[in-house]
């Protein structure tokens, strides 16, 4: 319960927190810290428009986006000290699969408009998304590998950092948590939110059509996926630090506020990359995560 | 024996009037499945083996039939697709009544019948003469119901192409049952745990005897099951079936081939570690090229059919690590990975019938199976594109529905065993871990693409018929796989009770390991509920918000520009996989037809654009053996001279050669 709760606050300051620091970096004044989420609040009440081309599958997708997203939150404990409101022997799998469906329901939403761009984002989407998958799975074999256990809750607690190498482990395990978040919510640098040109964006050019409540929905979740992975972050590096139960909830905020701000930093100092080199870029995250699989190999002394 | 009285009284369905012969064969499959899930269910529920004499065993000797657990799911999952399929026949037969002649519809009728018989005898028989014969039915029944639109000569072709294929298969399993019964005394299923612990076995083959004599069995059902490189029958004969044979074949035809390499593994007395990587390898192989190969069809059915061999691969990764775990004593693994692969064979036969069926009425409704020309039939076939939906969601393994249980098992099983395996098995896990999350990713990908361009956005071309919804007996079929895709998905524990019967026959010490995922499984139970709950809370928000403001319809946004046909926009399926297909060009092969615009054409006319995609398994291995084997056997065309007298004196030579060997002592 308390992670669920930290992570709502953690989805409260987080696209505010990106917007300050990118308008502070470029010399602007910036938006308050909610300024979001009175955007969203006004769509919330807005009236909607649909395309006439769209079926139900368009009306239902936003719903079933904002529950996966809702579901997968759920499962993620709070560092050592509590588990998930739910939590079993391979939850992960679970959470992964379960934000899969959301996505899949979004990607033919997209499709369902009969637009071109917005097939085209949709196209990006199931494609950059099918390639981070395996850096995903990469990342959590080798957490399971050190810890030895198959529960989000079991991981995190049991995961030891005694020496140099394991806290090279996290860093490589927390930079590709982060690139992973970049991706999986279609920020820089595979895509860019604030684009203008339909052709060049990706998460964007599939909401066009998307309205009022719907992409109030859209929006909160975004937010939210963005907290849950923060969250993610901060189960891997809080329990190591072995700080109190107060304490480690102040460092969950914290690491969140520092993850929106490190988002706004990368954003403002990088363009976005041409779109054939976005799968590269992915596949490199595999990669990397191979090294922090192999790290564990040393950790562990298996090698 | 009642089956006897079954298989004969298959031929009233040739004396009676064509509108009868579906009732005539619906009441024979009925009284059939009665028999053998009671059967089935006492071999899977009370642990009571049926025995019975071979029908065929006035031609083999006194060889048995046996019911044990793995027949008895074997049966049970033969049953129900082939029930749904005569089902879903009969609305998707209608149309053929006029245009086929009575003769075409018994023989389709009753191939379909004898197809299910001997399947069901397949999992039964136990003498390997017997098997081979009734493995040969399947054969023969499966293609003539694929040929069943043979005035297409493209269909006649793909059919004997399948039959040769299968004939191959065939082969190797002879060499193997005869091995069997050279090492073992007898030709049969039950004395092969004889010849794989025989003395000979190790003289013949060398100390890695069981594997390699398991190759042979493996190449011959490999080609039914179609683990690549064996697979190139597959995606040919699947969408020149009709539908609801697509969906048999696809659904449990095509688990025979699992069926075999499940029963021989069940008597191997060494290699484990040998076999089990082996299947592995193959299998994640499988997996990959399987949908990868998928994401580039055009074909809806060929689409579908590349899927099974991915399925395939997936059910094999769940076989390949059961037999690591038990090589290495390693219960949790061997018992995951094989209730995962047991558990997907079920659930691939639920999702891929469903799928087929799915495909089949929208080819009756429009006449095409191309993807680039469908589009938008969710407003005219709304109900076929619900259960579409459903059958992709759960091939793409996302819950709450059946796919995903059974790969969370076989995942369970990989992440279980990481830690504890030394710097080779986790490598060879973590293998299995990112095939299978690429898989996912990949079918995801796939299947957006398959139900986005078919039943969403706007109609690609005009048909001369407005496509309709099928009618109620396909829909009914389909319904009734549904409810069995989201029982498993959301009460998996149900299914998982009979699963851990069969698992017991091949991993015997593992009975906590079961009860300890099905308490896990049972949360996933919860959490679909949960899931499900918020979606209503949420749609009941936003009714609540939506019925105060005012909600418009318009056209989609086309960037400040809507005056187009929408339907000329959209991304066509070949849009939809152009980067994948940029990505992927080693391993997929796809070429384009199409001639660019040069500088000096000022008035351009019209262009084409084609595109096409092949096989390279299929062309480089496949193909070019036949071509090699057609060139040498093309020298022996020399004495093909065709006059009389050269043809005479060929066994003069014969006779003579043998005289003199004989003679000489060398025979």
């Amino acid at each position: 319960m308390i992670s669920l709760l930290l992570i709502f606050i953690g989805a409260l300051i987080f696209p505010g927190l990106i917007s300050i620091t990118k308008a502070k970096l470029s010399g602007k004044k910036g938006p308050g810290i909610f300024q979001p989420y009175k955007d969203i609040l006004r769509l919330l009440k807005k009236g909607s428009v649909y395309s006439s081309t769209t079926s139900f599958v368009f009306q239902v997708a936003p719903i079933i986006y904002m529950a996966s997203v809702l579901g997968a939150i759920l499962m993620i404990p709070f560092g050592n000290f509590k588990q998930g409101l739910i939590s079993f022997e391979g939850d992960f799998l679970m959470f992964a699969y379960m934000l899969a469906f959301g996505k899949f329901l979004m990607i033919i939403s997209a499709l369902d408009t009969g637009s071109g761009f917005e097939g085209m984002g949709a196209n990006r989407e199931a494609l950059y998304s099918m390639l981070v998958e395996p850096a995903f799975f990469i990342v959590l074999s080798s957490v399971v590998m050190l810890s030895g256990y198959t529960s989000f809750y079991e991981m995190f607690t049991h995961f030891h950092v005694e020496n140099y190498v394991s806290w090279l482990y996290v860093a490589i395990s927390v930079y590709l948590l982060i690139q992973i978040t970049l991706i999986e919510n279609s920020r820089l640098p595979v895509d860019d939110p604030k684009t203008h040109l339909e052709l060049t964006m990706v998460h964007e050019v599939m909401v066009l059509d998307n309205s009022g409540f719907d992409l109030g929905l859209i929006q909160i979740t975004g937010a939210l996926k963005f907290a849950m992975f923060g969250a993610l972050i901060g189960n891997l590096v809080i329990p190591p630090m072995h700080l109190g139960f107060e304490l480690s909830a102040l460092a969950f905020v914290v690491i969140q506020a520092l993850f929106a701000i490190t988002v706004g930093f990368m954003e403002s100092f990088r363009a976005r990359l041409k779109m054939i080199y976005n799968p590269q870029f992915i596949l490199t995250l595999s990669g990397i995560a191979l090294i922090a699989f192999f790290a564990v190999f040393f950790i562990t002394k298996t090698i | 024996m009642p089956l006897w009285v079954l298989c004969i009284s298959a031929i009233l369905i040739f004396t009676v009037p064509n509108n009868f012969k579906h009732t005539i064969s619906l009441a024979l499959v009925a009284i059939t499945i009665a028999f053998t899930s009671y059967w089935a269910g006492l071999a899977l529920f009370y642990g009571f083996e049926l025995q019975g004499l071979s029908p065929f065993s006035m031609i083999s000797g006194d060889s048995p039939i046996v019911v044990d657990k793995l027949s008895a799911f074997f049966i049970l999952v033969v049953n129900f697709t082939v029930l749904t399929g005569l089902l879903y026949a009969k609305g998707y037969l209608k149309s053929y009544l006029k245009t086929k002649n009575k003769h075409l519809m018994s023989i389709h009728y009753f191939s379909y019948v004898w197809l299910y018989f001997s399947m069901l005898l397949v999992t039964m028989v136990r003498g390997g003469l017997d098997f081979l014969i009734v493995w040969e039915l399947m054969t023969i029944s499966s293609f003539l119901l694929v040929i069943f639109d043979s005035e297409k000569e493209d269909i006649l072709k793909t059919g004997i192409n399948y039959l040769i294929q299968m004939h191959v298969g065939f082969l190797f399993l002879l060499v193997g049952f005869l091995f069997t019964g050279e090492f073992s005394g007898t030709i049969s299923f039950d004395s092969m745990g004889v010849a794989f612990s025989s003395n000979e076995l190790f003289e013949v083959f060398g100390s890695h005897g069981n594997f390699w004599l398991f190759l042979i069995f493996f190449i011959g059902f490999g080609i039914k099951a179609g683990f690549i490189p064996l697979h190139a029958w597959l995606p040919h004969a699947h969408p020149a079936a009709p539908s609801h044979v697509s969906g048999v074949m696809s659904g449990v035809m095509i688990k025979m081939g699992i069926y075999g390499i499940l029963r021989v593994l069940t008597h191997l007395q060494s290699d484990w570690m040998e076999v089990g990587v082996f299947i592995l390898i193959i299998s994640i192989l499988s997996g990959l090229y399987g949908v990868m190969m998928a994401i580039v069809q055009h074909d809806l059915k060929k689409l579908l059919a590349y899927h099974s061999i991915e399925n395939i691969g997936i059910i094999g990764i769940g076989i390949g690590l059961g037999l690591i775990g038990i090589a290495t004593e390693n219960h949790p693994l061997a018992v995951l990975g094989f209730g995962g692969g047991i558990l997907h064979i079920l659930n691939h036969s639920l999702f891929k019938s469903l799928l087929f069926y799915g495909a089949g009425s929208v080819y009756k409704s429009t006449h095409t199976r191309e993807l680039n020309s469908l589009g938008g039939l969710i407003k005219s076939m709304p109900k076929t594109a619900i259960f579409f939906l459903l059958g992709a969601l759960a091939i793409c393994g996302l819950p709450p529905f059946n796919g995903f249980v059974s790969e969370f098992l076989i995942y369970s099983g990989l992440f279980k065993s990481l830690s504890s395996a030394n710097l080779n098995m986790s490598l060879m896990f973590l293998g299995g871990i990112t095939s299978l999350a690429l898989i996912g990713g990949l079918a995801i990908f796939c299947f957006t693409k398959a139900f986005g361009v078919v039943f969403l956005g706007s109609a690609r071309c005009e048909f001369p018929i407005k496509p309709v919804e099928a009618d109620g007996s396909m829909l009914f079929s389909k319904l009734l796989v549904a409810v069995v895709i989201v029982m498993i998905g959301v009460l998996p524990n149900l299914f998982l009770q009979p699963i851990s019967e069969v698992v017991g026959m091949f991993v015997t010490s593992g009975g906590d390991v079961f009860a300890k995922t099905m308490h896990t499984t049972s949360q996933v139970g919860i959490i679909s509920g949960i899931f499900i709950l918020v979606i209503v809370v949420l749609y009941f928000m936003r009714k609540k918000q939506q019925s105060t403001v005012a909600v418009e319809y318009g056209p989609t946004w086309g960037c400040g520009y809507t005056g187009a046909d929408p339907a000329v926009h959209q991304y066509t399926a070949t849009s939809y996989a152009d980067n994948y297909k940029q990505l992927t060009k080693p391993v997929v092969g796809s070429e384009t037809e199409y001639k660019s615009f040069s500088e000096e054409e000022i008035f351009a006319p019209a262009r084409s654009f084609v595109s096409h995609s092949h096989d390279k398994i299929e062309d480089n291995i496949i193909n070019k053996g036949i071509a090699w084997i057609l060139k040498t056997m093309e020298r022996f065309a020399v004495l093909h001279t065709g006059k009389v007298q050269h043809y005479l004196i060929y066994p003069l030579v014969f006779i003579l050669t043998l005289f003199l060997l004989t003679l000489l002592n060398i025979i």
